[in-house]
Protein backbone atom coordinates (compact mmCIF):
# COMPACT_ATOMS: atom_id res chain seq x y z
CA UNK A 1 0.00 0.00 0.00
CA UNK A 2 2.20 2.46 0.71
CA UNK A 3 4.83 1.40 -1.89
CA UNK A 4 1.90 2.11 -4.34
CA UNK A 5 1.30 5.70 -3.15
CA UNK A 6 4.93 6.46 -3.07
CA UNK A 7 4.85 5.48 -6.99
CA UNK A 8 1.72 7.50 -7.68
CA UNK A 9 3.06 9.90 -5.51
CA UNK A 10 6.14 10.16 -7.77
CA UNK A 11 4.35 9.99 -11.31
CA UNK A 12 2.30 13.13 -9.57
CA UNK A 13 4.97 15.02 -8.79
CA UNK A 14 7.15 14.60 -12.24
CA UNK A 15 3.39 15.76 -14.11
CA UNK A 16 3.63 18.97 -12.11
CA UNK A 17 7.19 19.50 -12.12
CA UNK A 18 7.10 19.24 -16.35
CA UNK A 19 3.96 21.64 -16.53
CA UNK A 20 6.25 24.50 -13.87
CA UNK A 21 9.17 23.90 -16.16
CA UNK A 22 7.00 24.22 -19.57
CA UNK A 23 5.36 27.20 -18.33
CA UNK A 24 8.91 29.03 -18.70
CA UNK A 25 9.19 28.83 -22.76
CA UNK A 26 5.47 28.83 -22.88
CA UNK A 27 5.05 32.30 -20.94
CA UNK A 28 8.76 33.89 -22.16
CA UNK A 29 7.13 36.36 -24.74
CA UNK A 30 5.09 37.86 -21.96
CA UNK A 31 7.46 37.79 -18.92
CA UNK A 32 10.21 39.45 -21.82
CA UNK A 33 7.55 41.90 -22.38
CA UNK A 34 6.71 42.89 -19.15
CA UNK A 35 10.55 43.04 -17.74
CA UNK A 36 11.37 45.34 -20.77
CA UNK A 37 8.61 47.41 -19.80
CA UNK A 38 9.62 47.89 -16.13
CA UNK A 39 13.48 48.69 -17.64
CA UNK A 40 15.13 45.54 -17.19
CA UNK A 41 18.05 44.22 -19.70
CA UNK A 42 16.13 42.06 -22.66
CA UNK A 43 17.82 40.12 -25.18
CA UNK A 44 17.24 40.09 -27.97
CA UNK A 45 16.43 44.01 -27.32
CA UNK A 46 12.97 44.99 -29.81
CA UNK A 47 9.95 43.04 -29.38
CA UNK A 48 10.09 42.28 -33.23
CA UNK A 49 13.61 40.21 -32.77
CA UNK A 50 11.90 38.12 -29.90
CA UNK A 51 8.79 37.46 -31.89
CA UNK A 52 11.42 35.62 -34.85
CA UNK A 53 12.65 33.06 -31.67
CA UNK A 54 10.81 30.39 -30.26
CA UNK A 55 10.07 30.22 -26.69
CA UNK A 56 12.90 27.79 -25.75
CA UNK A 57 15.18 29.91 -27.34
CA UNK A 58 13.91 33.11 -25.69
CA UNK A 59 14.29 31.27 -22.41
CA UNK A 60 18.23 30.32 -22.71
CA UNK A 61 18.95 33.82 -23.49
CA UNK A 62 17.33 35.43 -20.39
CA UNK A 63 17.41 32.96 -17.69
CA UNK A 64 17.31 35.90 -15.47
CA UNK A 65 13.91 36.42 -16.25
CA UNK A 66 12.26 33.38 -15.57
CA UNK A 67 10.64 33.94 -12.54
CA UNK A 68 8.21 36.46 -14.93
CA UNK A 69 6.74 33.54 -16.75
CA UNK A 70 5.08 32.62 -13.10
CA UNK A 71 2.17 34.30 -11.82
CA UNK A 72 1.01 36.69 -14.81
CA UNK A 73 -2.75 37.52 -15.17
CA UNK A 74 -3.21 36.13 -19.09
CA UNK A 75 -0.23 33.64 -19.28
CA UNK A 76 0.02 31.11 -22.63
CA UNK A 77 -0.10 28.42 -19.92
CA UNK A 78 -1.26 29.11 -16.38
CA UNK A 79 1.23 27.52 -13.59
CA UNK A 80 -0.02 24.86 -11.28
CA UNK A 81 -0.70 26.86 -8.59
CA UNK A 82 -2.53 29.38 -10.36
CA UNK A 83 -4.86 26.80 -11.61
CA UNK A 84 -5.94 25.41 -8.22
CA UNK A 85 -5.93 28.84 -6.41
CA UNK A 86 -8.92 29.81 -9.45
CA UNK A 87 -9.92 26.54 -8.60
CA UNK A 88 -10.68 26.87 -5.12
CA UNK A 89 -11.63 31.01 -5.41
CA UNK A 90 -14.53 29.95 -7.57
CA UNK A 91 -15.82 26.42 -5.79
CA UNK A 92 -14.57 26.45 -1.67
CA UNK A 93 -14.00 30.23 -0.89
CA UNK A 94 -17.36 31.06 -3.07
CA UNK A 95 -19.30 28.49 -0.95
CA UNK A 96 -17.79 29.57 2.09
CA UNK A 97 -19.10 33.04 1.33
CA UNK A 98 -22.36 31.76 0.31
CA UNK A 99 -22.05 32.89 -3.23
CA UNK A 100 -21.94 29.30 -4.27
CA UNK A 101 -24.89 29.54 -6.75
CA UNK A 102 -23.77 32.96 -8.69
CA UNK A 103 -22.64 32.82 -11.65
CA UNK A 104 -18.87 33.45 -11.50
CA UNK A 105 -19.00 30.02 -9.03
CA UNK A 106 -17.86 26.66 -10.33
CA UNK A 107 -20.24 24.79 -8.44
CA UNK A 108 -23.03 26.44 -10.10
CA UNK A 109 -21.66 25.92 -13.50
CA UNK A 110 -20.45 21.97 -12.53
CA UNK A 111 -24.15 21.53 -11.26
CA UNK A 112 -25.78 23.26 -14.13
CA UNK A 113 -23.68 20.20 -16.41
CA UNK A 114 -23.81 17.46 -13.65
CA UNK A 115 -27.50 17.59 -14.12
CA UNK A 116 -27.76 17.30 -17.72
CA UNK A 117 -25.12 14.59 -17.65
CA UNK A 118 -26.96 12.83 -15.34
CA UNK A 119 -30.17 12.99 -16.69
CA UNK A 120 -28.37 12.20 -20.41
CA UNK A 121 -27.16 9.18 -18.39
CA UNK A 122 -30.32 7.79 -17.24
CA UNK A 123 -32.21 8.45 -20.71
CA UNK A 124 -28.86 6.83 -22.36
CA UNK A 125 -28.63 3.96 -20.04
CA UNK A 126 -32.44 3.09 -20.24
CA UNK A 127 -32.26 3.14 -24.37
CA UNK A 128 -29.21 1.34 -24.30
CA UNK A 129 -30.43 -1.66 -22.41
CA UNK A 130 -34.12 -1.41 -24.14
CA UNK A 131 -32.21 -1.92 -27.63
CA UNK A 132 -30.16 -4.56 -26.42
CA UNK A 133 -33.08 -6.72 -24.85
CA UNK A 134 -34.47 -6.29 -28.34
CA UNK A 135 -31.44 -7.24 -30.44
CA UNK A 136 -30.58 -10.11 -28.51
CA UNK A 137 -34.69 -11.40 -28.36
CA UNK A 138 -35.56 -10.35 -32.10
CA UNK A 139 -33.02 -11.16 -35.07
CA UNK A 140 -34.77 -8.65 -36.97
CA UNK A 141 -33.78 -6.18 -34.31
CA UNK A 142 -30.51 -7.27 -34.33
CA UNK A 143 -29.95 -7.14 -37.85
CA UNK A 144 -31.31 -3.83 -38.12
CA UNK A 145 -30.24 -1.75 -34.95
CA UNK A 146 -26.37 -2.57 -34.71
CA UNK A 147 -25.52 -1.02 -38.08
CA UNK A 148 -27.39 2.00 -37.11
CA UNK A 149 -26.16 2.28 -33.80
CA UNK A 150 -22.12 2.03 -34.73
CA UNK A 151 -22.98 4.32 -37.51
CA UNK A 152 -24.41 6.93 -35.15
CA UNK A 153 -21.38 7.34 -33.50
CA UNK A 154 -19.26 8.12 -36.12
CA UNK A 155 -20.81 11.45 -36.79
CA UNK A 156 -18.77 14.37 -34.94
CA UNK A 157 -20.80 15.44 -32.36
CA UNK A 158 -19.65 18.81 -32.51
CA UNK A 159 -21.54 18.48 -35.59
CA UNK A 160 -24.48 17.00 -34.79
CA UNK A 161 -24.89 18.99 -31.48
CA UNK A 162 -25.52 22.63 -33.21
CA UNK A 163 -28.67 20.74 -35.33
CA UNK A 164 -30.00 18.77 -31.94
CA UNK A 165 -30.02 22.35 -30.24
CA UNK A 166 -31.63 23.98 -32.83
CA UNK A 167 -34.14 21.70 -34.19
CA UNK A 168 -35.08 21.32 -30.43
CA UNK A 169 -35.20 24.71 -29.69
CA UNK A 170 -37.44 25.09 -32.59
CA UNK A 171 -40.45 22.75 -31.31
CA UNK A 172 -39.77 24.82 -28.11
CA UNK A 173 -37.47 23.14 -26.07
CA UNK A 174 -34.41 24.66 -24.61
CA UNK A 175 -31.96 24.71 -21.53
CA UNK A 176 -31.50 21.02 -19.90
CA UNK A 177 -33.26 18.51 -22.33
CA UNK A 178 -31.20 19.40 -25.73
CA UNK A 179 -28.31 18.54 -23.51
CA UNK A 180 -29.25 15.66 -22.13
CA UNK A 181 -30.15 14.38 -25.70
CA UNK A 182 -26.85 14.84 -26.54
CA UNK A 183 -25.55 12.87 -23.33
CA UNK A 184 -28.09 9.94 -24.46
CA UNK A 185 -26.99 10.06 -27.49
CA UNK A 186 -22.75 9.42 -26.18
CA UNK A 187 -24.05 7.43 -23.59
CA UNK A 188 -26.03 4.74 -24.99
CA UNK A 189 -23.82 3.16 -27.43
CA UNK A 190 -21.57 1.91 -24.91
CA UNK A 191 -24.07 0.39 -23.04
CA UNK A 192 -25.74 -1.43 -26.45
CA UNK A 193 -22.53 -3.41 -27.24
CA UNK A 194 -22.15 -4.07 -23.30
CA UNK A 195 -25.30 -5.23 -22.51
CA UNK A 196 -25.62 -7.44 -25.54
CA UNK A 197 -22.38 -9.01 -25.19
CA UNK A 198 -23.80 -9.30 -21.40
CA UNK A 199 -27.12 -10.77 -22.45
CA UNK A 200 -25.77 -13.66 -24.30
CA UNK A 201 -23.34 -14.15 -21.75
CA UNK A 202 -25.21 -17.27 -20.62
CA UNK A 203 -24.39 -20.66 -22.37
CA UNK A 204 -26.03 -23.26 -23.86
CA UNK A 205 -26.20 -25.33 -20.46
CA UNK A 206 -27.95 -22.66 -18.43
CA UNK A 207 -30.55 -21.65 -21.43
CA UNK A 208 -31.26 -25.40 -22.21
CA UNK A 209 -31.70 -25.71 -17.88
CA UNK A 210 -34.30 -22.90 -18.07
CA UNK A 211 -36.17 -24.76 -20.97
CA UNK A 212 -36.71 -27.67 -19.35
CA UNK A 213 -38.29 -25.93 -16.23
CA UNK A 214 -40.46 -23.95 -19.33
CA UNK A 215 -39.50 -21.06 -18.33
CA UNK A 216 -41.07 -18.13 -20.48
CA UNK A 217 -38.45 -15.75 -22.45
CA UNK A 218 -39.37 -13.12 -19.83
CA UNK A 219 -38.68 -15.10 -17.03
CA UNK A 220 -35.43 -16.48 -18.92
CA UNK A 221 -34.51 -12.82 -19.18
CA UNK A 222 -35.29 -11.71 -15.64
CA UNK A 223 -33.68 -14.27 -13.95
CA UNK A 224 -31.15 -15.55 -16.12
CA UNK A 225 -29.81 -12.93 -18.43
CA UNK A 226 -29.95 -10.07 -16.71
CA UNK A 227 -27.88 -11.06 -13.83
CA UNK A 228 -25.36 -12.53 -15.54
CA UNK A 229 -25.39 -9.22 -17.92
CA UNK A 230 -24.59 -7.39 -14.45
CA UNK A 231 -20.82 -7.31 -14.83
CA UNK A 232 -20.62 -6.00 -18.24
CA UNK A 233 -23.47 -3.34 -17.25
CA UNK A 234 -21.64 -1.77 -14.87
CA UNK A 235 -18.09 -1.83 -17.37
CA UNK A 236 -20.53 0.15 -19.63
CA UNK A 237 -21.69 2.47 -17.32
CA UNK A 238 -18.89 3.58 -16.50
CA UNK A 239 -17.53 4.32 -20.03
CA UNK A 240 -20.98 5.93 -20.68
CA UNK A 241 -21.04 8.31 -17.35
CA UNK A 242 -17.66 9.94 -18.77
CA UNK A 243 -19.59 10.15 -22.40
CA UNK A 244 -22.70 11.31 -20.69
CA UNK A 245 -20.51 14.28 -19.11
CA UNK A 246 -18.65 15.17 -22.80
CA UNK A 247 -21.83 15.11 -24.04
CA UNK A 248 -23.13 17.71 -21.97
CA UNK A 249 -19.94 20.00 -21.89
CA UNK A 250 -20.23 19.75 -26.35
CA UNK A 251 -24.13 20.42 -25.81
CA UNK A 252 -23.20 23.76 -24.25
CA UNK A 253 -20.88 24.77 -26.69
CA UNK A 254 -23.66 26.09 -29.32
CA UNK A 255 -26.52 27.53 -27.08
CA UNK A 256 -24.67 31.03 -26.89
CA UNK A 257 -22.48 29.70 -23.55
CA UNK A 258 -24.10 31.15 -20.87
CA UNK A 259 -24.25 28.60 -18.33
CA UNK A 260 -22.04 24.88 -17.45
CA UNK A 261 -18.81 24.21 -17.57
CA UNK A 262 -18.74 24.03 -21.27
CA UNK A 263 -20.14 27.59 -21.01
CA UNK A 264 -16.96 28.79 -19.13
CA UNK A 265 -14.41 26.75 -21.25
CA UNK A 266 -16.18 28.85 -24.06
CA UNK A 267 -16.23 32.10 -22.69
CA UNK A 268 -12.73 31.76 -21.09
CA UNK A 269 -11.55 30.93 -24.53
CA UNK A 270 -13.19 34.24 -25.92
CA UNK A 271 -11.63 36.45 -23.41
CA UNK A 272 -8.26 34.61 -23.83
CA UNK A 273 -9.02 33.82 -19.94
CA UNK A 274 -6.95 30.71 -20.24
CA UNK A 275 -6.52 30.51 -16.04
CA UNK A 276 -10.30 30.18 -16.38
CA UNK A 277 -10.13 27.59 -19.16
CA UNK A 278 -7.87 25.27 -17.38
CA UNK A 279 -9.86 25.68 -14.08
CA UNK A 280 -12.91 24.76 -15.87
CA UNK A 281 -11.53 21.39 -17.51
CA UNK A 282 -9.91 20.26 -14.08
CA UNK A 283 -13.43 20.76 -12.66
CA UNK A 284 -14.56 18.69 -15.50
CA UNK A 285 -12.22 16.08 -15.37
CA UNK A 286 -12.56 15.58 -11.18
CA UNK A 287 -16.58 15.81 -11.79
CA UNK A 288 -15.90 13.16 -14.44
CA UNK A 289 -13.18 11.11 -11.54
CA UNK A 290 -16.30 11.02 -9.40
CA UNK A 291 -18.92 9.78 -11.06
CA UNK A 292 -16.99 6.65 -12.52
CA UNK A 293 -15.96 6.18 -9.22
CA UNK A 294 -19.25 6.32 -7.65
CA UNK A 295 -20.08 3.91 -10.37
CA UNK A 296 -17.25 2.42 -9.36
CA UNK A 297 -18.53 2.11 -5.33
CA UNK A 298 -22.10 0.39 -6.48
CA UNK A 299 -20.20 -1.97 -8.89
CA UNK A 300 -18.48 -3.55 -6.01
CA UNK A 301 -21.63 -2.87 -3.25
CA UNK A 302 -23.76 -5.03 -5.97
CA UNK A 303 -21.61 -7.42 -7.11
CA UNK A 304 -20.93 -8.36 -3.59
CA UNK A 305 -24.81 -8.58 -2.52
CA UNK A 306 -24.88 -10.46 -5.93
CA UNK A 307 -22.16 -13.38 -3.93
CA UNK A 308 -19.50 -12.72 -7.17
CA UNK A 309 -16.36 -13.91 -5.74
CA UNK A 310 -14.43 -10.85 -4.23
CA UNK B 1 -40.05 -54.23 -7.46
CA UNK B 2 -41.66 -52.43 -10.38
CA UNK B 3 -44.98 -51.88 -12.16
CA UNK B 4 -43.60 -52.61 -15.71
CA UNK B 5 -46.08 -49.35 -17.14
CA UNK B 6 -43.49 -47.62 -19.57
CA UNK B 7 -42.61 -44.04 -18.96
CA UNK B 8 -41.11 -43.28 -21.87
CA UNK B 9 -41.16 -45.08 -24.52
CA UNK B 10 -38.88 -44.65 -28.07
CA UNK B 11 -39.47 -46.66 -31.34
CA UNK B 12 -37.15 -46.20 -34.52
CA UNK B 13 -35.86 -42.55 -33.41
CA UNK B 14 -33.38 -41.45 -35.61
CA UNK B 15 -31.74 -38.11 -35.45
CA UNK B 16 -29.68 -36.80 -38.42
CA UNK B 17 -28.04 -33.20 -37.75
CA UNK B 18 -27.02 -31.13 -41.46
CA UNK B 19 -23.57 -30.05 -40.69
CA UNK B 20 -20.92 -28.53 -42.75
CA UNK B 21 -18.85 -31.72 -42.83
CA UNK B 22 -22.61 -33.38 -44.28
CA UNK B 23 -25.06 -35.03 -42.11
CA UNK B 24 -24.43 -36.80 -39.11
CA UNK B 25 -26.27 -39.94 -37.65
CA UNK B 26 -26.59 -39.07 -33.86
CA UNK B 27 -29.50 -41.78 -33.23
CA UNK B 28 -30.51 -44.29 -35.81
CA UNK B 29 -33.74 -46.58 -35.28
CA UNK B 30 -33.78 -46.57 -31.01
CA UNK B 31 -36.42 -48.09 -30.12
CA UNK B 32 -36.29 -48.27 -25.72
CA UNK B 33 -39.06 -48.80 -23.17
CA UNK B 34 -38.36 -47.11 -19.84
CA UNK B 35 -40.77 -48.78 -17.47
CA UNK B 36 -41.79 -46.52 -13.98
CA UNK B 37 -39.16 -46.99 -11.33
CA UNK B 38 -36.15 -48.11 -13.32
CA UNK B 39 -33.03 -46.93 -13.28
CA UNK B 40 -31.70 -46.81 -16.62
CA UNK B 41 -28.01 -46.13 -17.81
CA UNK B 42 -26.58 -45.34 -21.09
CA UNK B 43 -23.07 -45.74 -21.53
CA UNK B 44 -20.95 -45.64 -24.84
CA UNK B 45 -17.88 -44.57 -26.06
CA UNK B 46 -18.40 -40.55 -26.94
CA UNK B 47 -20.07 -39.74 -29.89
CA UNK B 48 -22.58 -42.79 -29.69
CA UNK B 49 -25.83 -40.46 -29.29
CA UNK B 50 -25.85 -41.52 -25.30
CA UNK B 51 -26.58 -37.54 -24.56
CA UNK B 52 -28.61 -36.71 -27.83
CA UNK B 53 -31.34 -39.58 -26.57
CA UNK B 54 -31.74 -38.12 -23.59
CA UNK B 55 -31.45 -34.49 -25.01
CA UNK B 56 -34.62 -35.96 -27.27
CA UNK B 57 -36.38 -36.82 -24.31
CA UNK B 58 -35.66 -33.85 -22.66
CA UNK B 59 -37.48 -32.39 -25.80
CA UNK B 60 -33.82 -30.22 -25.67
CA UNK B 61 -33.69 -31.84 -29.55
CA UNK B 62 -36.20 -32.45 -32.12
CA UNK B 63 -36.06 -36.43 -33.72
CA UNK B 64 -35.87 -36.42 -37.32
CA UNK B 65 -37.55 -40.07 -37.48
CA UNK B 66 -39.71 -42.12 -35.11
CA UNK B 67 -41.72 -41.74 -32.03
CA UNK B 68 -40.95 -41.05 -28.73
CA UNK B 69 -43.39 -40.14 -25.73
CA UNK B 70 -43.12 -39.41 -22.34
CA UNK B 71 -45.69 -40.16 -19.61
CA UNK B 72 -47.93 -40.55 -22.54
CA UNK B 73 -47.34 -37.19 -24.32
CA UNK B 74 -45.13 -35.69 -27.13
CA UNK B 75 -41.95 -34.88 -24.99
CA UNK B 76 -42.68 -31.43 -25.86
CA UNK B 77 -45.48 -31.62 -24.28
CA UNK B 78 -44.15 -33.59 -21.43
CA UNK B 79 -41.19 -30.79 -21.04
CA UNK B 80 -44.24 -28.06 -20.42
CA UNK B 81 -46.22 -30.12 -18.05
CA UNK B 82 -42.90 -30.33 -15.88
CA UNK B 83 -42.42 -33.86 -15.79
CA UNK B 84 -38.63 -34.08 -15.50
CA UNK B 85 -35.87 -32.75 -14.01
CA UNK B 86 -32.48 -32.67 -16.26
CA UNK B 87 -29.14 -32.69 -14.30
CA UNK B 88 -25.98 -31.65 -16.76
CA UNK B 89 -22.42 -32.64 -16.59
CA UNK B 90 -21.77 -29.48 -15.03
CA UNK B 91 -23.79 -28.23 -12.09
CA UNK B 92 -24.63 -25.19 -13.06
CA UNK B 93 -25.87 -23.54 -10.40
CA UNK B 94 -26.05 -19.56 -10.69
CA UNK B 95 -23.25 -17.72 -8.89
CA UNK B 96 -25.21 -14.97 -7.83
CA UNK B 97 -27.56 -17.12 -6.12
CA UNK B 98 -27.13 -19.09 -3.02
CA UNK B 99 -27.88 -22.53 -3.09
CA UNK B 100 -31.66 -21.66 -1.37
CA UNK B 101 -31.79 -19.55 -4.00
CA UNK B 102 -30.83 -21.76 -7.15
CA UNK B 103 -33.17 -24.33 -5.82
CA UNK B 104 -35.68 -21.84 -5.87
CA UNK B 105 -35.49 -20.64 -8.99
CA UNK B 106 -37.58 -24.10 -10.96
CA UNK B 107 -39.99 -22.91 -7.98
CA UNK B 108 -40.03 -19.43 -8.41
CA UNK B 109 -40.21 -20.26 -11.96
CA UNK B 110 -43.26 -22.62 -11.97
CA UNK B 111 -44.98 -20.15 -9.43
CA UNK B 112 -44.57 -22.30 -6.01
CA UNK B 113 -46.25 -20.50 -2.53
CA UNK B 114 -43.71 -18.94 -0.30
CA UNK B 115 -44.23 -21.45 2.17
CA UNK B 116 -44.21 -24.56 0.09
CA UNK B 117 -41.14 -23.20 -1.53
CA UNK B 118 -39.56 -23.20 2.20
CA UNK B 119 -40.61 -26.47 3.16
CA UNK B 120 -39.61 -27.59 -0.52
CA UNK B 121 -36.21 -26.12 -0.31
CA UNK B 122 -35.38 -28.01 3.00
CA UNK B 123 -36.54 -31.30 1.82
CA UNK B 124 -33.92 -31.57 -0.89
CA UNK B 125 -31.37 -30.05 1.22
CA UNK B 126 -31.81 -32.94 3.39
CA UNK B 127 -32.38 -35.38 0.89
CA UNK B 128 -28.63 -34.71 -0.40
CA UNK B 129 -26.91 -33.79 2.56
CA UNK B 130 -26.56 -30.20 2.47
CA UNK B 131 -28.66 -28.58 5.25
CA UNK B 132 -27.02 -26.15 6.56
CA UNK B 133 -25.20 -24.94 3.48
CA UNK B 134 -28.39 -23.32 2.44
CA UNK B 135 -27.20 -19.61 2.56
CA UNK B 136 -23.67 -20.15 0.86
CA UNK B 137 -22.53 -19.08 -2.62
CA UNK B 138 -22.11 -22.29 -4.92
CA UNK B 139 -18.36 -20.91 -4.96
CA UNK B 140 -17.79 -21.60 -1.36
CA UNK B 141 -18.68 -25.49 -1.59
CA UNK B 142 -16.14 -28.10 -3.69
CA UNK B 143 -17.15 -29.50 -6.77
CA UNK B 144 -19.29 -32.78 -5.18
CA UNK B 145 -21.74 -30.60 -2.85
CA UNK B 146 -22.38 -28.54 -5.73
CA UNK B 147 -23.45 -31.16 -8.19
CA UNK B 148 -25.48 -32.11 -5.18
CA UNK B 149 -26.99 -28.65 -5.12
CA UNK B 150 -27.87 -29.38 -8.88
CA UNK B 151 -29.29 -32.65 -8.14
CA UNK B 152 -31.16 -31.07 -5.39
CA UNK B 153 -32.37 -28.48 -7.92
CA UNK B 154 -33.62 -31.11 -10.30
CA UNK B 155 -35.82 -32.67 -7.38
CA UNK B 156 -37.15 -29.87 -5.72
CA UNK B 157 -40.47 -29.64 -8.23
CA UNK B 158 -41.12 -33.51 -7.73
CA UNK B 159 -40.95 -34.19 -11.55
CA UNK B 160 -41.44 -38.15 -11.89
CA UNK B 161 -38.60 -38.57 -14.20
CA UNK B 162 -35.14 -37.39 -13.46
CA UNK B 163 -32.51 -37.39 -16.57
CA UNK B 164 -28.87 -37.11 -15.80
CA UNK B 165 -26.74 -36.44 -18.10
CA UNK B 166 -22.93 -37.67 -16.97
CA UNK B 167 -23.67 -35.78 -13.35
CA UNK B 168 -20.71 -37.11 -12.39
CA UNK B 169 -18.28 -36.95 -15.33
CA UNK B 170 -16.34 -34.09 -13.76
CA UNK B 171 -15.74 -35.51 -10.32
CA UNK B 172 -12.87 -37.52 -8.57
CA UNK B 173 -13.22 -41.08 -7.78
CA UNK B 174 -13.71 -41.08 -4.53
CA UNK B 175 -16.01 -37.72 -4.28
CA UNK B 176 -18.15 -39.93 -7.14
CA UNK B 177 -18.21 -43.15 -4.92
CA UNK B 178 -20.19 -41.61 -2.50
CA UNK B 179 -22.37 -39.85 -4.66
CA UNK B 180 -23.35 -43.01 -6.12
CA UNK B 181 -24.25 -44.37 -3.38
CA UNK B 182 -26.07 -41.34 -2.14
CA UNK B 183 -28.02 -41.62 -5.65
CA UNK B 184 -28.57 -45.04 -5.08
CA UNK B 185 -30.40 -44.13 -1.69
CA UNK B 186 -32.24 -41.37 -2.99
CA UNK B 187 -33.78 -43.43 -5.52
CA UNK B 188 -35.04 -45.24 -3.19
CA UNK B 189 -36.29 -42.97 -1.09
CA UNK B 190 -38.39 -41.38 -4.14
CA UNK B 191 -39.01 -44.23 -6.52
CA UNK B 192 -38.40 -42.30 -8.98
CA UNK B 193 -37.61 -43.16 -12.58
CA UNK B 194 -33.83 -42.04 -13.36
CA UNK B 195 -32.22 -42.04 -17.31
CA UNK B 196 -28.59 -41.47 -16.26
CA UNK B 197 -25.92 -41.11 -18.90
CA UNK B 198 -22.42 -42.69 -18.05
CA UNK B 199 -19.23 -43.80 -19.47
CA UNK B 200 -17.75 -45.64 -16.51
CA UNK B 201 -18.70 -49.32 -16.76
CA UNK B 202 -18.75 -49.88 -12.81
CA UNK B 203 -20.73 -46.65 -12.75
CA UNK B 204 -23.32 -48.09 -14.62
CA UNK B 205 -23.19 -51.33 -13.19
CA UNK B 206 -23.20 -50.08 -9.83
CA UNK B 207 -26.26 -47.99 -9.93
CA UNK B 208 -28.80 -49.17 -12.95
CA UNK B 209 -31.76 -51.62 -12.89
CA UNK B 210 -31.16 -52.10 -16.46
CA UNK B 211 -27.64 -50.47 -18.56
CA UNK B 212 -27.61 -49.97 -22.40
CA UNK B 213 -24.83 -49.94 -23.96
CA UNK B 214 -24.85 -48.04 -27.28
CA UNK B 215 -21.98 -47.41 -30.04
CA UNK B 216 -21.32 -45.01 -32.61
CA UNK B 217 -21.23 -44.24 -35.99
CA UNK B 218 -24.13 -44.04 -36.26
CA UNK B 219 -25.53 -43.70 -32.83
CA UNK B 220 -27.57 -47.04 -31.98
CA UNK B 221 -28.61 -49.32 -29.19
CA UNK B 222 -26.38 -53.04 -29.57
CA UNK B 223 -27.57 -54.08 -26.26
CA UNK B 224 -29.72 -53.94 -23.12
CA UNK B 225 -28.92 -55.93 -20.15
CA UNK B 226 -30.54 -56.90 -17.17
CA UNK B 227 -28.92 -56.02 -13.48
CA UNK B 228 -30.00 -59.06 -11.56
CA UNK B 229 -28.27 -57.20 -8.59
CA UNK B 230 -30.18 -57.15 -5.60
CA UNK B 231 -31.77 -53.65 -5.07
CA UNK B 232 -29.59 -52.94 -1.79
CA UNK B 233 -25.97 -52.52 -2.74
CA UNK B 234 -23.28 -51.61 -0.45
CA UNK B 235 -20.02 -50.30 -2.16
CA UNK B 236 -18.03 -53.24 -1.84
CA UNK B 237 -20.97 -55.36 -4.00
CA UNK B 238 -18.22 -53.61 -6.82
CA UNK B 239 -15.82 -56.13 -5.76
CA UNK B 240 -18.51 -59.40 -5.56
CA UNK B 241 -18.47 -62.26 -8.69
CA UNK B 242 -21.33 -61.11 -9.66
CA UNK B 243 -20.98 -57.57 -10.20
CA UNK B 244 -17.76 -58.27 -11.97
CA UNK B 245 -19.59 -60.79 -14.54
CA UNK B 246 -22.61 -58.25 -15.53
CA UNK B 247 -19.24 -55.45 -16.17
CA UNK B 248 -17.56 -57.95 -18.05
CA UNK B 249 -21.09 -58.49 -20.05
CA UNK B 250 -21.10 -54.75 -20.69
CA UNK B 251 -17.88 -54.62 -21.54
CA UNK B 252 -18.89 -57.20 -24.10
CA UNK B 253 -21.46 -55.00 -25.38
CA UNK B 254 -19.31 -52.22 -26.26
CA UNK B 255 -16.77 -54.62 -28.20
CA UNK B 256 -19.10 -56.14 -30.28
CA UNK B 257 -20.41 -52.31 -31.02
CA UNK B 258 -17.10 -51.84 -31.71
CA UNK B 259 -16.48 -49.17 -29.36
CA UNK B 260 -12.97 -49.68 -28.97
CA UNK B 261 -12.03 -49.34 -32.61
CA UNK B 262 -11.36 -45.93 -34.11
Amino acid sequence: MMRNILSILTVVAAIIGLWYLLCIPMNMHEATQQAQRAGAEVTPATASERLQLGGIALAVQNPTLWPGAFGQDRPRLPSPDQVVAELWNTTGAMVLSGRSMTKRSLVFHGWITLSATLLGFVFGTGLGIILAVGIVHSRAMDMSVMPWAIASQTIPILALAPMIIVVLNSVGLQGLIPKAIISAYLSFFPVVVGMVKGLRAPGMMQLDLMRTYNATRGQTLWKLRLPASMPYLFASLKIGISASLIGAIVGELPTGAVRGLGARMLTGSYYGQTIQIWSALFAAAILAALLVGTIGLIQRRTLKRMGMQP
Amino acid sequence: MNDKTPVIQAKNLDLTFQTNDGPIHALKDVSLDIMKGDFVSFIGPSGCGKTTFLRVIAALEEPTGGSVTVNGMTPDEARRARAYGYVFQAAGLYPWRTIEGNIRLPLEIMDFSKSEMRERIDRVLQLVDLEGFGKKFPWQLSGGMQQRASIARALAFDADILLMDEPFGALDEIVRDHLNEQLLRLWDKTHKTIGFVTHSIPEAVYLSTRIVVMSPRPGRITDVIENTLPRDRPLDIRDTPEFLEIAHRVREGLRAGHAYED
